[in-house]
């Protein structure tokens, strides 16, 4: 009996368990698209959909499910219906890997947006070239990822279908280094990282610019992205008379580490890079978050006349989440694979070719048009032509730009 | 400014509320010989229980003064329920089995509690904000303290007296620690140990639904999965003190916590050991600990050498 029992119960909780993982995995698939007649194209999404960065994840979603449902309704390739399926990567590079391979066997995906972590799309870059099928990021900020583990000093790209719309650390962390040193007048900084690819990098690239400028390190943290206690952390901070903190990390993190750092004591900004540009990082961080600076890619997509019929139709779009940090990039990556498919459907007398990947992954170098956060085209490696930065603060609860500018080495 | 008083009391916080959590682990073991390891979600349902009444029983605008009790209530509530229906409907169904059934249980129930908070719970994919007590911060020379800190250095000890008392002062409690040093015999003697056993499951939970809401003031944010490393932490800490002695996961939560915060503080300091000093590492020295301890003093630090139950 005892064994039956056992046997029993070992059985309903794993049957429980798979049920609710197979709920989740059903709340990503989107139904939202509209289908139609002729050739159905599928841009594939992958993001972070739950989880600690779902929030930028949803945006992801929501901003490539507009530009296919604006590109149906604009009939803008003739006889084609585009739809998107939006994968959850959990911000792991295993679950990214296991998407790619989902959406390279699915042959109706002709381009993939995403993913938002660099380290996840380490896992995925190979699998998507291998099936020439093309990948547009609207968030990697990973050098390494368009130019080769060794682009400080030989620049070459390791993938012909890997994009990007963002920026990249190799400019972000100067940039921020740069307005701190200049407009800010910050002198020591304590840097403080997650030992992530992203947040490393980011944190490694400011400091050098930071100590270029004239500024000195008071001191360097490494944190474990999954403690929430940072006390003893914050206590340091404040004790080594810096006047400010440089964060190399993502929001679920950067907001409970802002809010320790004031609460001990040292009432001074914390600064990171986009992926603390989040409205989740004023949730986490609370009232004494004001003054925290980010540096996120672009200009500010409320004030580009190019974004404002953009955040008129997502807000009509009835989404549930905010577009985030990155709704204009990722809605201008899934412009560029639809500008693609486009050309090779008009370079093919109205239909798709059989090759199609392999066409539209060409036809991705040269695309060009004007997008939500500016010209959107693509330089040699893949990376975004466009390489403006913003700088923002938190401000009454919101962050507002502060500064933006193109930075020049 | 010397941080090291400081820092004293940052280990001192981290360390009480493994300590909280810790009991839990400790007070099951110690009657049924069972690692429990789905209480670390125990303390996270208490917490949403907490906030579940704060979202919707209580009117908003309430003061904390009133609605933190309330609040306490809630998260009591729920951890208990989970705990006693994990008792009921996982554990005791395998009381008999061999000992490594009941840990996979454990296992499972800890993953499926954690999903079912995921699905269900609203808002709950990502983390939710915890209502926070106005005023403060206080100093006491230099150091400060958190009014959400205050809640949890009142809590710990105040309960470890409640526990102590009702341990060894009740007749439940004494019948705990008759079931506790053989079961068969307290059964013949007349003690109900299936009751017995809920009670240790529901005094646990207590403990953890406290440390859950102190756990939410301190940090102003809990989400689903904040039980699983805290688990680990207040089981480490239980073995530390010598798992079975409830003082003995107050004591082995506090140097544990201390040992994590002072690691992070000053083993970069040492000359050579600057690699190695920074909070991602704390985790490993607070392990060190424990296997030092362990290996010169395998009962933990106030457990007793007992030679016939191992």
């Amino acid at each position: 009996m005892r064994q039956r029992s056992l046997i029993a119960i070992t059985a309903a909780l794993s049957a429980g368990a798979l049920t609710l993982t197979a709920c989740g995995s059903r709340d990503s698939d989107d139904k939202g698209s509209d289908s139609g007649d002729g050739t159905v194209v599928t841009i594939g999404v992958d993001a972070p959909l739950t989880g600690d960065l779902s929030a930028l994840g949803l945006g992801i979603k929501n901003s490539v499910d507009l530009a296919a449902k604006t590109a149906n309704k604009q009939k803008l390739v003739d006889g084609v219906t585009f739809k998107i399926q939006a994968l959850d990567d959990q911000a792991q590079p295993s679950s990214g890997q296991q998407n790619a391979t989902k959406l390279v066997a699915d042959k109706s995906v002709l381009g993939v947006v995403g993913p938002l972590n660099s380290s996840v799309a380490e896992s995925m870059q190979k699998v998507f070239d291998d099936a020439k099928l093309v990948e547009v990021s609207p968030a990697n900020t990973n050098p390494a990822l368009t130019q080769g583990t060794d682009w400080a000093s030989t620049k070459k790209r390791p993938y012909k279908s890997y994009f990007r719309t963002a920026t990249t650390d190799a400019i972000q962390g100067p940039f921020a280094a740069q307005y701190l040193v200049n407009d800010a007048k910050k002198k020591k900084v304590f840097v403080i990282d997650d030992k992530k690819t992203y947040g490393a990098g980011l944190a490694g690239t400011f400091t050098e610019e930071f100590k270029k400028l004239g500024g000195t390190v008071a001191g360097t943290e490494h944190i474990n992205p999954d403690s929430k206690d940072f006390s003893a952390i914050a206590t340091k901070v404040k004790n080594s008379g810096a006047d400010v903190v440089y964060y190399g990390g993502e929001y679920p993190q950067a907001g409970p580490l802002s809010k320790q750092i004031k609460a001990a004591g040292a009432k001074i900004p914390v600064v990171g890079g986009d992926g603390i540009y989040s409205a989740d990082f004023i949730k986490l961080a609370g009232a004494t978050a004001t003054g925290d600076l980010a540096t996120s890619v672009g200009a500010p997509v409320e004030q580009l006349p190019s974004a404002k019929e953009f955040v008129a139709n997502y807000k009509n779009g009835g989404y549930k989440e905010a577009y985030e940090a990155y709704g204009g990039y990722s809605y201008d990556s899934a412009w560029a694979i639809i500008e693609a498919v486009k050309k090779v459907v008009d370079d093919n007398d109205g239909k798709l070719p059989d090759d199609a990947r392999a066409k539209v992954t060409e036809a991705m170098q040269n695309v060009s048009f004007d997008g939500v956060t500016g010209k959107v085209s693509f330089d040699e490696f893949g990376d975004a032509t466009n390489k403006q930065l913003t700088v923002y603060a938190v401000e009454n609860g919101a962050w507002k730009p502060v500064k933006s500018g193109t930075y020049s080495g | 400014m010397n941080e090291l008083p400081q820092q004293l009391v940052n280990g001192l916080l981290l360390g009480s509320m493994y300590g909280l959590v810790a009991i839990g682990y400790t007070m099951v073991y110690g009657i049924v010989q069972l690692i429990n390891f789905a209480h670390g979600e125990i303390f996270m349902t208490g917490a949403f229980g907490a906030l579940s009444v704060y979202l919707w029983v209580v009117p908003s605008g309430t003061t904390m003064w009133i609605a933190l009790p309330l609040m306490l209530i809630g998260a009591i509530l729920v951890a208990v329920l989970v705990a006693i229906g994990a008792e009921r409907f996982a554990y005791r169904p395998l009381r008999g089995a061999p000992r490594l059934a009941p840990l996979i249980t454990a296992i499972g129930l800890s993953l499926a509690l954690q999903q079912a908070v995921w699905a269900w719970y609203p808002e709950a994919k990502s983390a939710r904000t915890f209502p926070q007590i106005e005023g403060g911060p206080f100093h006491i020379g230099d150091v400060t303290i958190q009014t959400g800190d205050i809640f949890l250095l009142a809590a710990a000890p105040i309960s470890m007296a409640v526990l102590a008392y009702f341990v060894m002062k009740t007749r439940t409690g004494r019948g705990m620690q008759a079931t506790a040093q053989d079961p068969d015999t307290a059964k013949l003697m007349g003690v109900n140990t299936d009751r017995i056993i809920v009670i240790a499951f529901a005094l646990g939970a207590v403990f953890a639904a406290i440390g859950g809401v102190a756990y939410g003031l301190k940090y102003g944010q809990i989400d689903y999965r904040m039980g699983f490393i805290l688990g680990l932490k207040a089981f480490t800490a239980a073995v530390l003190g010598g798992i079975g002695n409830i003082y003995g996961a107050m004591i082995g939560g506090v140097v544990l916590g201390i040992a994590e915060t002072l690691a992070t503080a000053y083993i970069a300091d040492i000359p050579g050991m600057d690699k190695f000093g920074s909070q991602s590492w704390a985790d490993v020295w607070a392990f060190v600990l424990l296997i030092l301890v362990l290996l010169f003093r395998p009962q933990g630090l106030l457990g007793e050498r007992v030679a016939d139950r191992a």
